[in-house]
């Protein structure tokens, strides 16, 4: 189906609400935090050729939130994005100039904090002052809230161990920041694919309850949502599947029509591919049932999706549709969990692989009974194989002349997790010969617990925030 | 490629017949697979079963493998549960993703008639 919707042969029906609006072009320049930050000039250009959109950045990871509290417990002013300068800084002008609404996540713990930046941002460029809207009520930290939390979750850790906890918000205070004028929304925890659906409710006027466009403008963002991963990132196998220019890949914008169709292509002058075969296997990229993709705004159903070349560098998405919402909100809750120790040596030459091994035997001998170790030989076998060696009990290592031993293990003492450090740098003289290069890292351990809660517990909102001139 | 005189058919690697990509979610993987032409789909669905996937990640111990089939997109989604060591915050593997794993599962072996498995030999898809 296409957008064209003009009826034919005299009849005056109008067969897509809202058909006459023209489309609306999102594009996504990062797809998490710590992603090249350099991808938002040449989206914005694009926009701007294309008569204006909006910008998302997607910036917070599962993990990512919980890093920036540590960030915002040390410094009250930090705890959003930490790159954020080098995303918006560069495009900040044209955006605002070319009246390209950006809508992003970077706001993390501290929306507030952030949204100042931005204002800092502006002033140091001499540009007008942004309209800027915050969306809050997704951190649940307060001490009732934790303790409901907790209670859900049917954990009895202490509520003092808790980093972060947050309820995943959805499109709705984003499309009405829109709505009500603002050039920049600023959230914390949302929903990623909302960042895209929330710009299409306010485009189009979209109902929140026709639930097959909200499964359209939320697979719109779905596709979005990791960057160049549509666009030819994580995709290359060099020899059987070829992607020009990964030193310079073009992030992906979506071309979203009122009847809920969406194009995915590229911004200009830059590398990359999109094509029905990138378009796949975004599309079913940390799916699971497909017929069921859950979000706060939608159950998004792509059972029936298809996704097919439109041109170069260009895909089509037809067949997407949508079910009821769920009743309740995801909420993660991040929490202090110990230390993680990790500590390498290599080997390299004749029995380079047998050398690393005895080492991993001997570390398992001096400290494998204060607590678990994992033993990989990079190298030979790491990646594939599981925490408890079985793989590698398997013999499935294969010959290597340049292995790296790594062990890894964590404890709630600190004292009990460095003793991995210490013991492989030991190995370099109480080890087998020529063992060099060890590396050590200990950082603190978080770990999530993930629950639904009803909506009524989550009282989320947004604002416009006034700039505060030190 | 093993040859198999009795029933003239190969055994190939998945990553001849398909393309695809791991994500997470906690303590599950999701691996898609997609075929990279209608031939190569059929085989799968044939061949690339629940129980069959289930036993080449066996050493990972999935307490659950789903398989959800794509026909529109000629792929299939398989959703294998507990099979990341407790995912990205307990794992001590270097990859706590999981994110290599769609290459273990693209070296399952798949039986190919061999008219099929001669037109495989194309290095390069697009």
């Amino acid at each position: 189906m296409q957008t064209d919707s003009k009826p034919k042969g005299g009849t005056t029906a109008i067969l897509v609400p809202n058909s006459h609006i023209k489309p609306l072009y999102v594009g996504c320049a990062t797809g998490f935090s710590g992603d090249r930050t350099d991808g938002a000039g040449p989206v914005v250009d694009t926009l701007i050729a294309l008569g204006g959109g909006v910008l998302n950045f997607e910036t917070l990871a599962e993990r990512t939130l919980a890093l920036a509290q540590v960030e915002k417990r040390k410094n009250s002013a930090l705890g959003y994005e930490p790159l954020l300068d080098d995303l918006v800084g560069p495009v900040l002008k044209r955006c605002l100039d070319h009246k390209i609404q950006i809508v992003s996540n970077f706001g993390a713990a501290n929306p507030q904090a952030c949204a100042q930046r931005i204002f800092a941002l502006a002033r140091a460029q001499g540009l007008r002052t942004p309209r800027i809207a915050v969306v809050h009520g997704d951190d649940l930290t307060k001490p009732e809230q934790l303790t409901f939390l907790l209670k859900r979750l049917g954990s009895d850790i202490d509520p003092k161990r808790v980093v972060s906890a947050n309820a995943y918000l959805g499109a709705g205070e984003i499309a009405q920041a829109l709505k009500d004028g603002a050039d920049i929304v600023v959230t914390g925890r949302v929903s990623d694919p909302s960042l895209t659906l929330g710009p299409a409710i306010a485009h189009f006027g979209w109902s929140m309850q026709d639930w097959h466009l909200m499964g359209c403008g939320t697979m719109a963002g779905h596709m979005l949502e990791c960057g160049t991963q549509v666009t030819g990132g994580y995709y290359s196998v060099p020899g059987q599947k070829s992607v020009p220019g990964m030193d310079c890949l073009g992030f992906p914008i979506a071309e979203i029509r009122a009847d809920g169709t969406f194009s995915v292509f590229k911004a200009a002058n830059t590398g990359g591919r999109v094509d029905d075969r990138t378009g796949r296997e975004q599309i079913l990229y940390e799916v699971h049932d497909p017929a069921r993709y859950l979000t706060p705004d939608v159950v998004a159903d792509i059972s029936q999706a298809t996704v097919t070349r439109e041109g170069k560098d260009r895909i089509l998405i037809q067949g997407v549709t949508g079910h009821q919402r769920p009743d309740e909100l995801k909420v993660n809750v991040c929490y202090d969990n110990g230390y993680f120790a990790e500590a390498e040596i290599s080997y390299a030459g004749f029995q380079a692989k047998e050398r690393a091994a005895l080492a991993g035997e001997t570390i398992r001998k001096r400290i494998g009974h204060l607590l678990p170790l994992r033993v990989d030989l990079i190298g030979a076998l790491s990646i594939f194989g599981d925490d408890a060696g079985e793989l590698m009990a398997q013999g499935y290592a294969g010959a290597s002349r340049d292995v790296r031993l790594r062990v890894a293990g964590v404890h709630l003492q600190k004292e009990i997790a460095e003793k991995i450090l210490r013991e492989v740098t030991a190995l370099y003289c109480c080890g087998p010969a020529g063992g060099g290069g060890v590396r050590t890292s200990l950082r603190p351990r978080l770990d999530t617990l993930s629950c639904t809660i009803p909506r009524e517990a989550v009282p989320s909102g947004f604002s416009f925030v006034q700039e505060q001139r030190a | 490629m093993n040859t198999n005189n009795s029933s003239n058919t190969v055994e190939l690697p998945l990553y001849q017949l398909a393309h695809g990509r791991a994500g997470d979610k906690g303590n599950t993987s999701n691996i898609s697979v997609i075929a990279w032409d209608s031939e190569c789909f059929a085989l799968l669905v044939e061949q690339l079963t629940e129980a069959r996937v289930a036993q080449w990640f066996g050493y990972r111990h999935p307490t659950k493998v789903t398989r959800h089939v794509l026909p529109k997109l000629e792929a299939m989604n398989f959703v294998l549960e507990g099979v990341l060591d407790g995912g990205v915050n307990d794992a001590l593997n270097l990859d706590t993703h999981g994110k290599g794993l769609s290459f273990w599962m693209l070296d399952l072996p798949i039986t190919v008639p061999t008219a099929l498995a001669a037109k495989l030999e194309v290095k390069e898809y697009s």
